[in-house]
Formats: structure tokens, sequence, C-alpha cells
């Protein structure tokens, strides 16, 4: 529905920026047309640098949608690898991942993405990679119980009886169910990795300059707040919509998948 | 009962000490950055250095630091910071209060304004109060938080004047205002989606239907029946959530440059200073987990499926 | 509203053609389609029926427990003392739940709210009906605790459900559904749930308190033995229709309607493998048809092994063999 229509959108955005944006974000830098307001030529005005913001915006969509992408994917990827091993191995190594995902869970996703940017240091890569690991625990849960569930199939038990081995009651069993569940955490996952990543920027640890990130636009934004105040204005709204678009996009599959909601009766 | 809350507790203490483990390996894996790091990138004299190491215990083998922590850490000391050559709970301590204060506002206004915006807009499912609150809330979780401070900033600060941009201000009300509505807004929308969740699915329950049946107004089960299953729905629920309230705390109190536990983290942060990282990031993540364990106790109290066992 | 007497037909209850629809994506469920019966003062009326022969709905349609939008009562009435309970306003229709309609539903453990006592949810319906004080309606709550058996009521009026077993669940339904002095109680699979042994001490119990009180109950069940044992009268549904109703010799001895015999007959008999060996279980072979696509003619054509081709295609009338006995089958069609 709307939210599906908005990510599109973006994602359209991304990647055809080149074609898309009327400027280069990054070396279309003219002092002389710095902080001037909306107008013809800038239809988002330019930042401090004289660039243009509309073109920045739009090349920023392929970092956010990056940082979406990869974060959720690595986090599924840990969490189903956790998740299948801990149900299907038990014993200390299922005590350990279940221990692990209790802690992951009660350290807040921001503090722990700050914790990760401490040791590693700024930059993109440095963020890809911790948000990589924010959230991957509610994955790995939904994983560990689908398996420990299915185990419990009569049939399942049959299977396994006869020999069956585990990795074919994996993939026929198991990932078909909760390909469902982790799209929804996935999307929901890229859209908090997404405010997250920007918060990071925005504190300037994330994206350095010149890369045109939103968040990184906006940390730069603050002193101009009160004298330019659409270089504020617009990178925050880039962001509210995109991840506006991921979390309806999320609530709606969610819904979907939910058997009450998605036929009544 | 009783049992319930011992065990809980003593729950408790395992989870700090692997949280404390993994962030103590997260942040002193890479041995001898700090100096360098600390030292900002300039090429330093190696015996300099060498000095510095051994000030800060650095040239101890790893697991020999982290005893040291640890058997520091229990008598409730978190160590010296690198930079400023003072116990790091001298440094966070005049900031616990700032941080709380403006935590427990936040959250205030989260929970006064959260969730009877849910629980009505179960009531009234359909209706256009309904979608106009969700609208709202998944808008509300959908904002970066520190725009939502920018544009606050922007409106009501520099445009009517009416409260002042930034900084503690001794305390004053005023200067908590823009911090704790910029803060609580995204707890908020969680609250409200959270509860109409909640409410949706108790109105469903047969023991709903069981109260109409006998006659009674919608009024009372509504009050009755519905409000209080749904607050112990999401009782647990709405504490785990709490999290992303402390992590928010970090980027809004560097925005309004709050004298909290958040701004020095990010300061810490930037400076190396990974004592003071340590202490920041384990007092925060200690107040949430206090407040989870405060949320199960409560818990346990109110919902008499676990008070009698 | 006072408490009634009987209309002129000496009924008590008169329902006259209800139809209850549910809208969904997959279409239109004709849960209950053109049923009507009465109840007469001081019987017990059973209403056997497979799941998803629509008693249950006929039993939620009276008491407008009907969840909208979802479903509907689209047509018919349903007649209190000769007001129609489906037309008058709803506060005056929770005037009459509880106070003279009662009902209890199935499942004793999630039909009772886990978060507040046994007394007080009992003690609640007393305030909402008899306008006693909190104390006395307490009172009245351990009074009809004891009414139902339950052995030291005042400790057990502090109880919360989840610490009660089922059958006690059960109970404190029955003791809460009677507690205002109701003149009818509809029962919806009461014991279903239950233990085979706490079933009947359920059943007993019921029959005496209908005497005590001086109820009617309308009874809902599957188990024909049940209805057997304590109905006056009894109505047979299939596919939201009546298929037959009578009284309860005249349906056990002599049943009209195919649907009927072949439920007779699919009861085993006890001692039955001794007389005359071993055989197979007598099933009805085919399934419900969907409410959604009802056929035109007899819903049951597809399973009955009297079926003639007029039941295919003609909308089937419901006839009178006697006064008390009716049957819905081509078979009996009056010329």
């Amino acid at each position: 529905m709307v939210g599906f229509c908005i990510t599109l959108l973006v994602i359209f955005m991304a990647i055809f920026a080149p074609v898309l944006a009327p400027y280069h974000p990054v070396d279309d830098a003219d002092l002389m047309v710095a902080e001037e307001a909306p107008s013809r030529a800038f239809w988002f005005g330019t930042d401090s640098q004289g660039r243009d913001i509309l073109s920045r915006i739009i090349f920023g969509a392929r970092i956010s949608l990056l940082v979406g992408l990869v974060s959720q994917l690595l986090n599924s990827v840990i969490g189903i690898v956790l998740g299948l091993t801990a149900g299907f191995l038990g014993k200390w190594w299922d005590d350990l991942v279940m221990g692990l995902t209790n802690i992951m869970m009660s350290i807040p996703s921001l503090v722990f993405a700050l914790a990760i940017m401490a040791l590693l240091g700024p930059g993109l890569i440095n963020v890809l990679l911790a948000l990589g690991f924010t959230n991957w625990s509610y994955t790995c849960r939904i994983t560990r119980s689908q398996v420990l569930s299915t185990r419990e199939l009569n049939y399942v038990k049959a299977a396994e009886a006869l020999g069956y081995g585990k990795i074919r009651i994996m993939f026929t069993q198991v990932l078909p169910n909760i390909i469902g569940p982790i799209l929804v955490i996935a999307t929901l996952g890229a859209a908090g990795a997404i405010l997250i990543e920007a918060a990071l920027s925005f504190l300037g640890l994330g994206t350095q300059p010149p890369t045109p990130s939103w968040g990184g636009m906006l940390a730069t934004a603050r002193e101009q707040l009160f004298s330019a105040p659409w270089i504020s204005i617009f990178p925050g709204l880039a962001i509210f919509i995109t991840v506006l678009g991921l979390n309806l996009s999320g609530d709606g599959l969610r819904d979907f998948l939910d058997p009450r909601t998605s036929r009544r009766q | 009962m009783i049992a319930y809350a011992v065990r809980r507790v003593l729950q408790f203490i395992p989870t700090i000490f692997g949280i404390s483990l993994i962030m103590f390996l997260l942040l002193n894996v890479l041995p001898g950055n700090a100096a360098l790091m600390a030292g900002g990138k300039q090429e330093l004299d190696p015996q300099l250095i060498e000095r510095m190491k051994k000030e800060w215990g650095l040239d101890k083998p790893l697991h020999i630091r982290y005893l040291i922590y640890m058997k520091d850490l229990v008598q409730g000391d978190l160590g010296v910071s690198f930079l400023r050559h003072e116990k790091v709970n001298t440094l966070i301590g005049p900031r616990i209060w700032p941080s709380f204060k403006l935590a427990v506002s936040a959250m205030l206004i989260a929970l006064i304004l959260g969730i009877p915006l849910g629980f009505y807009s179960a009531l009234k499912q359909g209706s256009w109060l309904d979608t106009a609150s969700m609208v709202v809330a998944v808008s509300g979780v959908s904002l970066p938080q520190f725009w939502l401070g920018l544009l606050l900033m922007l409106f009501f600060s520099a445009k009517l004047h009416l409260f002042p941009t930034s900084g503690y201000g001794n305390g004053s009300l005023m200067h908590l205002v823009l911090p704790s509505i910029t803060l609580g807004v995204g707890y908020m929308a969680l609250l409200a989606r959270t509860t109409r969740a909640a409410a949706l699915e108790i109105l469903e329950e047969d023991y709903i239907r069981t109260a109409r049946s006998k006659g009674l107004s919608e009024l009372l089960i509504n009050r009755k029946h519905v409000l209080k299953n749904t607050l112990v729905l999401i009782l647990t629920t709405a504490g785990m959530q709490f999290g992303s309230l402390m992590g928010q705390t970090v980027i809004v109190e560097k925005l309004f440059s709050w004298p909290g536990i958040g701004s020095l983290l990010v300061d810490s942060i930037f400076q190396r200073d990974i004592p003071v990282i340590q202490g920041c990031i384990l007092a925060i993540i200690v107040v949430f987990l206090v407040v989870n364990l405060t949320v199960d106790l409560l818990y346990s109290l109110i919902d008499p499926r676990i008070k009698y066992q | 509203m006072e408490k009634s007497n009987m209309d002129d037909h000496g009924n008590l209850l008169d329902v006259q053609g209800l139809k209850t629809y549910f809208h969904t994506f997959d279409g239109i469920a004709r849960a209950v389609d053109d049923v009507s019966f009465d109840l007469n003062k001081g019987e017990t009326l059973g209403i056997v029926g497979e799941s998803g022969s629509g008693k249950s709905v006929t039993a939620l349609s009276i008491m407008r427990l009907i969840p909208e939008p979802l479903g509907k009562i689209v047509h018919g009435r349903v007649l209190l003392n000769g007001n129609d309970l489906l037309k008058i306003p709803m506060n005056d229709m929770r005037d009459i739940m509880g106070n003279r309609i009662s009902m209890i539903f199935q499942e004793p453990m999630t039909s009772l709210n886990p978060l507040f006592t046994v007394g007080d949810q009992i003690s609640e319906m007393v305030i909402r009906h008899m306008n006693l004080s909190k104390k006395e309606s307490w009172n009245r709550s351990v009074e009809m605790l004891e009414k139902v058996q339950i052995p030291s009521p005042e400790k057990r009026a502090h109880d919360y459900p989840h610490q009660l077993s089922g059958g006690m669940r059960q109970r404190v339904m029955i003791a809460m559904a009677l507690s205002c002095n109701p003149e009818i109680l509809i029962a919806d699979e009461p014991t279903t749930a239950l233990d085979v042994t706490i079933q009947a001490q359920v059943i007993d119990l019921m029959m005496q308190l209908k005497d005590d009180f001086d109820a009617s109950i309308l009874m809902i069940t599957h188990d024909l033995a049940v209805i057997a044992e304590i109905a006056q009268r009894v109505i047979v549904m299939y596919a939201g229709r009546i298929v037959e109703q009578g009284d309860v010799y005249t349906i056990f001895e002599n049943p009209m309607h195919p649907y009927t015999r072949a439920l007779l007959k699919s009861i085993p008999k006890l001692g039955n493998r001794s007389t005359s060996g071993r055989e197979p279980l007598h099933v009805i072979k085919g399934v419900v048809p969907s409410l959604y696509h009802l056929p035109a003619g007899c819903s049951f054509y597809p399973r009955c092994s009297e079926a003639m081709d007029i039941c295919r295609t003609d909308p089937i009338k419901m006839v009178a063999l006697d006064p008390t006995h009716r049957v819905r089958c081509a078979h009996y069609a009056t010329h």
C-alpha cells in the first residue's frame, strides 16, 4: 500500500540518482551560492558549501538504502544461523546463544551501535558493521522457536528417525515458515537502522563529509539553523519519509501475514 | 511470588556481568589503540606512548585488565578517565540528575499521552480518531528525534521565542520542555501503537463477551475489564521499549547541550576515553535493566496468575 | 420491564424467522438461515447439531451478542413476552441480559476475566441488575457459589479463575448466570470442554438449579445423550436451518428426517458388540456444506441416503406432522 509505494519511490530515486539529480552532490560546490534559500535553480536551496541540497538528498538515498539493506542482511544471516544451530544442536550451545540473545535484548540498539563505533572509529563501513549486529536477536529467537516446534512435529520426528538430514529439514520445514516474520523484522529493522545511522552521522560518528548522507547533512545544519533553516528541514524530511515508508511496509506485511487480520473470520 | 522475585533479581547479576564483559571486550580488544587515538592522530614520541600505556594499565594483558576492572567495578569504582585524570565516578556523578530528569519527564509525557491515545483508538477502531492517531503514532516512530528537536528549536525557540534553545539553565522548567518533548514523542508513539494492539486483542477475548452477556454497560466493560487487562498486557513490552528511550537520550542530550550522561558518552567516544565510555554505557544499561526488573516485579504483583502460583 | 407471564401462546420466548449472516472476504456465510422455534416456561429445550450447524450463532443472536459489522441479524423477531428483543434499544437489552436471559459459554477457561476474583465477577452483575450494595452483592455471590455446590464458598469467592479447576469454573459461570434469577438460561455446550466425569455432575447441577430457580433452559449441544437425559423437546439443526423439531421421545423413537436418523444411528450402542458382533461404526459420509455456498435445495442432499431429485432443486419447507413434530424434508411435503 502506501508504504510500499513510498519505499519503491525511494529505491527508484537511489538507483537512478545520477540521472535524477540536477547537480553533482559533492563536486558542484560553489561558495558563491552558499546558503541560498530554495529557488528555481536550487529547489531545496544550497548548503554552507554551496552544494545543491536536492541533489545531495537524492544521492543520500543511496546511502540510507545501503544502510538498511546491508545491516538487515547481516542481522538476518546472523540471526538465522544462530537460531538454526541453537535449535538443532542444543545443549550448551543453545544456552550460550540464548544467553547472548538475552543480553543483546537488554542493550538498547543505539547504545550498542555507539559502543561499536567507539571501538572502530567513525566512517560508513564501520556504521554498516555496527548496525549489522543490532537486531539479530529477534530473528534468532524466531528461527530457534520455529526449529524447536518443527522438530516436535510427528512427521519430522519420523523423518529424523529415518535418517533424513537435519539440513534437509532445515530447508524444507523451517525456512519457509520463518521467511515471512523475518521479512517483517528486516523491514522494520531497516527503518530503525536508517534512523540510527542518521543519528550517528548527526553526531559525527557515521558518514564523514563530504559524503551526502541525510544524517550528516543535519550535523552541520545545526549552526545554520536560524539563518538557513532549509538545510535542516529537507534532509530530515527525507529520512522521515523513507523511514515512514519502511515502517508502513513492515506493518502492512505483518498484518498481511497475521491470519487474524488478513482475512476476517 | 517471592520466589519469582528472588529469581529475577538473581538473574540480574549474571546479566550485568555478561554485559560488562562484552563491553569491556569490545572496547579494549584492540590493544594500544587507546593511547594512539587519544593522542589525536599526532605522531607521538614512542616513549610517551609507553608511559601513557603504563599509566592507564594498558601494558598488562587483556584478562588481567579485565580482572582489575571487575574488582574495581564490584566496589563501585568505574576506573579513571584517560584524559582528564579524574575518577570516572566523579565525572558521571553530577550528570546523573539531569539525565534522570530528562528521561523521567519524557517518560511521563509518553505515558500520559500515549496510552490513552492507543486505548481510545482501539475502542473506536475504524473511526477517524483511530486512523488519525495511528497516523500520528507511526509518524512519531518514524521521526528522527534530532530532526524533531531541530524543528522544535526552530519554531518554538527562534520564531516564537517561547523556550530557550538549549542548555540546562540550572534546572529551570523552561529548559526542560523542548528536550523532553523531543525525547518523549518517540516513546509515546510506540506506546500508543502497543496499547492499541493490546486493547484490540483484549476486546476479542471470551471474557469480554461474557461481560457483555451479563448486561454490563460498555463503559463499565471498557473501564474495568478492557483497561486493566490491556495495561497488564503492555506492561512488559513497555518496559522493553523503554530501552529505545534510553538510547535516544544520548542524541537529545547532545542536541540540546544537556549536561547528562548521554552527552558525556558522546564526547568521550570522540576522545577515545575508554574508561569513561565504559562507565557511561554501563550506567545507561544498568538503568535500563533496573527499569525492566521493576516492571517484571510489578507485573508479578499485578497479574494474579503469577502472584498465586 | 417486569418479569413476564406467558403470552397467549403459552410461550416464554418466541423466535421467528431468524436469519444471521456473516460478511467476510470469502463471501456471505449464512450461519442461521430462517430459524423459528419457541421456548415454554419451565421446559428444557435442546438444540442439537454438528459444528457449523448454526446452533451457537442462534443463541448469540437471541442475546444480541453477534459481533457487528462482521455479522448481522438480517431478518427475524425474537419475542420475549411479546416484545421483540431485536428491535429494542441496546440499553433496554442490557437490562434484560443477565437479568431475564442469561448465557453460559463453552470454554470456562477463557470466559472469565483472569484479573478479577470470581466473587467480584458475580457481584458486578448483581450490582448492575439488583441495585444491591457492594457488601450485599458480595454476600449474594457467596450464596450463589454455595448453591452450585462449591465447597468453602466464602473462601473461593476470593479466588482468581486460574486457581479453580475446569469443572469449578463452569459452576462459577452457572452461579453467575443464575445470580439474578433469570427466566431463561441459554447454555452453549456447557460441558463439552470438561472431563466426562465432571460433565455428569454439571448437568445434574443444572437440572437441580433449574427447578430451584424455576427457569427454562435452552441447551445447545452436539451430545445426543445429554439431550435424551434432560430435554423435553429438541431441535435438530443442520447448516443453519432446523431440519426437525419435536418432543424428545418422538424424535428419538421415531426420527423422520434422514439426518436425524443418521445421527441417531451413529451413536454406538453399549453392548451391541456382544449381541450383534463387530460392526463398523456408522458414519454419515460427506462433510457439512460450506455456509458460503449453500445449495439451492435441501442442504443435506449430498449426504442423504434417501435423496430424491426434487431435493436438489427446490427449497424445502417445514412441514408439521402433528402439532408438536415438524420436519423439513421433501418426503413429507403436503400436497
